[in-house]
């Protein structure tokens, strides 16, 4: 293999938007050319369980799955997700979560996954049209404003 | 979904497209994870699409739409099999005019199933050929490579997908497989191929071998495997997804990926394994392939027995190609899945909890009453189980015991397969009479908010005609049936089954309360019908 991929995992609970923020990522991706790949377990996730959500992308991937101990990012949307979700991080990975935000400052206190794709935004060389332009194309219109706010809030300036 | 060449798309989303550049005439199943998400994309792209009551019934729809000379793509998961086996097994060796496309969503590592059978096996036992794609690409394609195949056999064709192809995302590019449009609908008179009696079903099994043999020659020159160039000391012969992890882990090793895994290209294999030192298989779930090339007597190696039990991943792909059968690391479990906050199903099984009934139980959002704080579902086997298995307890266990049993089954479940159990309960009732318990929330829940034919909506959730539980348990001769909503009043209901179970008659209890989760979606529904009729 040419190079390896970025590996992004995003956790959380049912409910919380996992899946949503994972699809905007892999939207982000896809259309920066790179290939990518994104897999998660649906079912059960509507009933308030345990949700995760791997974003591998790069050159060429092949797995959709981020092998264990392999995730660059770990974004987890309900703090106490994170002890069931570490061991997907890396050493030296970047664990991006609530505590990192101020959630008060949130217009709603549902787009905790999109502030959290905010962070994880700076780490990545995307520009914040091509976010801007995801959000937009995965949530309804009603809810641009407050998730739109949610990200810039999670990204900071630039 | 946009119109371009290149999409992200999920493979259950994939396999939707390639149906609808097909111009498939109907799609049709019954909701079941992974393989939900098929007919809903094939009906928002414009395709026909239905939910049927269940498996037996859509694959028995779309047998006749190939008979008419169209297209037809049947869904289900894997378990779904089970109930449409009977028609599998026998359309297998019927002759077909158009194209029959039964997709089974495999559940390796059982992510939202009762158990982890592998189709795969059906392939072979019903002789059905049957095609793997291993990411969203070869969804599309195999798809409509599945279709070239049902017309150019006149056979069904088996489209197995597992968890990992449906419900991962990759990306498409549409049209690189064309095929030529369908035929016009026709129907002639051919008894001898469509009426299976023994005088037909004899030179029917002898032509489908032969029909296999031919496939099976096809499938060594001209089928869709592939082979990657590598080392010739190690090899690996995989299908499906398994052949992403083994193409992430061994990217120096020679490649044989199988695309069509039914019947076997057996002298590709053959070939394959002989150039190289080392041939392994890597697959998830059963021997399958390892059990096939050994047959056809290809020395392979197979993976350890540990690796037959759920998913597989890199890490495991990597352990099995090093021979590593030491234990696994465990992951930490998660939180588990639990009723929402004001869900119906509370008040019902607080009620049975609080009576210490003996609850069968069945398969829907209502299993988790088998969960604390409830515990109070007892038995979960398959769609339907819980009314069958209600009697046998009544009728064996003695009568203090035998009194407290309840059947708790969902609205969709017993549309499913409830209705037949319910005949047996007027037919052969317990002598302590029985009570079933149908927790009717006007949708099917658990696969994420399907009609089915009690909710008076179809797939568009245009309305159409409605069973009625109620009228059908009068109908059938069930003497008490009674509808209350759980939610209002739990002493009342309480005191409602209590009562039910003093009597050693039979009893349905409807126990009727919309799923909070879609009670704003049904009341919109039915104010655009109602619209509509105006």
């Amino acid at each position: 293999m040419s190079s390896k991929p970025t590996n992004v995992v995003i956790a959380g609970l049912g409910g919380q938007g996992v899946l949503k923020a994972s699809d905007i990522l892999a939207d982000v991706v896809f259309g920066a050319g790179l290939d990518v790949k994104k897999s998660e377990l649906h079912g059960m996730s509507q009933r308030g369980g345990s949700v995760s959500s791997d974003v591998r992308f790069g050159e060429r991937v092949f797995s959709p799955m981020v092998p264990q101990g392999e995730a660059d990012f770990l974004v987890v949307i309900a703090e106490d997700q994170v002890p069931v979700n570490i061991a997907s991080l890396r050493q030296g990975g970047v664990l991006i979560e609530p505590s990192q935000i101020d959630e008060s400052s949130l217009p709603n206190k549902r787009s905790v996954n999109v502030a959290l794709l905010g962070i994880l935004s700076r780490h990545l060389q995307f520009p914040v049209e091509a976010w801007t332009v995801a959000i937009k194309r995965n949530l309804a219109e009603k809810l641009h404003e407050a998730n739109l706010l949610a990200f810039s809030l999670g990204r900071g300036n630039d | 979904m946009q119109e371009r060449a290149l999409s992200l798309l999920s493979g259950d989303e994939a396999v939707a497209m390639a149906a609808f550049d097909a111009e498939v005439t109907l799609g049709t199943g019954y909701p079941g994870t992974p393989s939900t998400e098929i007919l809903e994309t094939f009906e928002a792209l414009g395709g026909h699409a239905q939910w049927s009551p269940n498996e037996k019934v859509a694959l028995e729809v779309a047998i006749g739409v190939a008979f008419a000379g169209k297209r037809a793509i049947v869904t289900m998961k894997h378990v779904g099999l089970n109930v449409a086996a009977d028609p599998l097994f026998t359309v297998a060796s019927i002759r077909l005019d158009g194209a029959l496309i039964v997709v089974s969503a495999d559940d390796p590592g059982m992510a939202s199933s009762q158990n982890e059978q592998d189709n795969r096996r059906y392939a072979l036992a019903a002789a059905v050929p049957m095609l793997e794609p291993s990411d969203s690409q070869e969804a599309y394609e195999f798809t409509l490579r599945a279709i070239e195949i049902s017309e150019r056999w006149h056979t069904p064709v088996l489209l197995r997908l597992t968890t990992r192809v449906c419900h991962s995302k990759s990306i498409v590019r549409r049209g690189t497989v064309t095929i030529p449009p369908p035929g016009p609908a026709h129907f002639e008179h051919d008894l001898a191929s469509r009426v299976m009696l023994p005088p037909n079903a004899r030179p029917a099994h002898v032509r489908l071998r032969k029909t296999l043999a031919d496939m099976a020659a096809w499938n060594d020159v001209s089928g869709p495997n592939e082979q990657i160039a590598g080392s010739s000391s190690l090899g690996i012969i995989t299908s499906g997804v398994s052949f992403q992890h083994v193409r992430e882990v061994a990217p120096d090793a020679s490649v044989l990926k199988l695309g069509m895994t039914y019947p076997l290209p057996v002298e590709l294999m053959r070939k394959f394994a002989a150039g190289v030192q080392r041939c392994i298989v890597v697959e998830e779930g059963e021997p399958y392939l390892v059990e096939g090339a050994r047959a056809a007597g290809i020395a392979v190696e197979g993976k350890p027995e540990m690796y037959r039990f759920g998913e597989l991943n890199t890490a495991r792909v990597r352990r099995i190609l090093e021979g590593d059968t030491t234990p696994e690391p465990k992951r930490v479990p998660g939180k588990a899945p639990s009723f929402c906050p004001g869900c119906p199903h509370r008040s019902s099984y607080q009620a049975l909890k609080n009576l210490d009934c003996i609850v069968p139980g069945d398969i829907g959002c209502y299993s988790m009453g088998s969960f604390p704080p409830f515990e109070a579902m007892d038995t979960l086997v398959c769609m339907g189980a819980a009314i069958g298995v209600g009697l046998g307890l009544r009728h064996t266990l003695p009568p203090e015991q035998a009194k407290r049993v309840v059947s708790v089954i969902g609205d969709s479940t017993f549309v499913h397969s409830g209705i037949t159990g319910l005949v047996e309960m007027v037919y052969n009732p317990p002598p302590t009479g029985h009570v079933v318990l149908i927790l009717d929330n006007g949708i099917t829940a658990m696969t994420g908010m399907q009609e089915h034919p009690g909710t008076g909506r179809n797939l568009t959730h245009a309305k159409t005609g409605k069973v009625v539980f109620e009228d059908l348990a009068r109908t059938l001769g069930v003497p008490n049936v009674h509808v209350i909503d759980p939610t209002l009043d739990l002493e009342k209901f309480q005191a409602l089954i209590q009562s039910c179970l003093d009597k050693p008659e039979l009893s349905v209890v409807i126990a009727r309360r919309d799923c909070l989760l879609a009670t704003r979606a049904i009341r919109d529904y039915e104010r655009c019908n109602e619209q509509q009729a105006d």
